[in-house]
């Protein structure tokens, strides 16, 4: 890290990396929420080609996009929920920090449950 | 003998270094409101369609025409679906929007992206709405409960 960039409270420490993962989960999620909706408006066109891409997002390696999508969703969701407190709670901007542990424990936790179930059934175990 | 000199700051300011000027109203204000207020909205619609359609029953592989059929058979399922269309599009057009305005340059960049953002953004909108509220489960020789 350059000299000019060190020493400094915000770059390259938990308030730029939130940053950066919020617009980059913003950007992912956005995309494919405009697949998406194109997608689910095939059940307009027939059930037959509806059926037939529902299909490609059964496959195995379809599920670990599915999950990896998610988890941008869940850390998006907690890491908003983190802006709201840091923006409206009086104490919010003295504990950025420890809330952006909490919101990566929170990640993890939900991550951890939702794979299993979300795994088990795409790849045939449940 | 003393020379006039206004204080500063006293109105004789170039009209182009008046930042005021430029004023939107409260557009960002509200804007910035907006993906607060919705953001919490989306995390109970969301989180509500992924447990729905990912977590219950058969999970993904439960997932073809006949289930779409199913849900929006009921019009809480309409309505939500309807309800996260909107905000969600909303939500992330105003946080592309933001981006292209921090990393989009030159004016004419910021309005071709801006431009093919809102195209993009009516097309999908106005779309997904006619889809739910068009939607119809009895295609010929339906075998599903609500077409008989």
């Amino acid at each position: 890290m350059s000299k000019a960039s060190s020493g400094t409270l915000y770059r390259g420490h938990e308030g730029m990396w939130s940053w950066v993962g919020h617009r980059v989960t913003g950007v992912v999620i956005f995309l494919f929420l405009l697949v998406h909706v194109l997608d689910t408006s095939l059940v307009r066109v027939s059930p037959g080609a509806y059926d037939a891409v529902m299909s490609t997002y059964k496959n195995p390696l379809m599920a670990l996009g599915e999950t990896a999508l998610v988890a941008a969703i869940v850390f998006h969701a907690f890491n908003g929920l983190r802006l709201i407190l840091v923006d409206f709670w009086k104490s919010g901007t003295k504990y950025h920090r420890q809330m952006l542990w909490g919101v990566l424990a929170l990640w993890v936790i939900t991550m951890v449950a939702f794979s299993i179930r979300h795994l088990s059934i795409a790849f045939g175990g449940h | 003998m003393s020379a006039d000199i206004a204080a500063p700051r006293s109105q004789r300011l170039d009209p182009k270094y008046v930042r005021a000027r430029k004023s939107r109203g409260s557009f960002e204000m509200i804007a910035w409101l907006f993906m607060r207020l919705s953001g919490v909205a989306l995390i109970v619609l969301i989180f509500g369609h992924l447990f729905a359609n990912l977590m219950l029953g058969e999970g993904i592989t439960g997932i073809d025409f006949g289930f779409v059929a199913g849900k929006w058979a009921d019009p809480v399922w309409m309505f939500w679906d309807l309800a996260m269309l909107w905000l969600a599009m909303l939500h992330g057009t105003n946080g592309v929007r933001t981006i292209i305005n921090d990393y989009a340059e030159k004016p004419a960049t910021r309005v071709w992206l801006k431009g093919i953002l809102y195209v993009a953004t009516i097309v999908i909108v106005v779309l997904g709405t006619l889809v739910i509220f068009t939607f119809d489960p009895c295609i010929p020789g339906s075998t599903l409960s609500v077409c008989q």
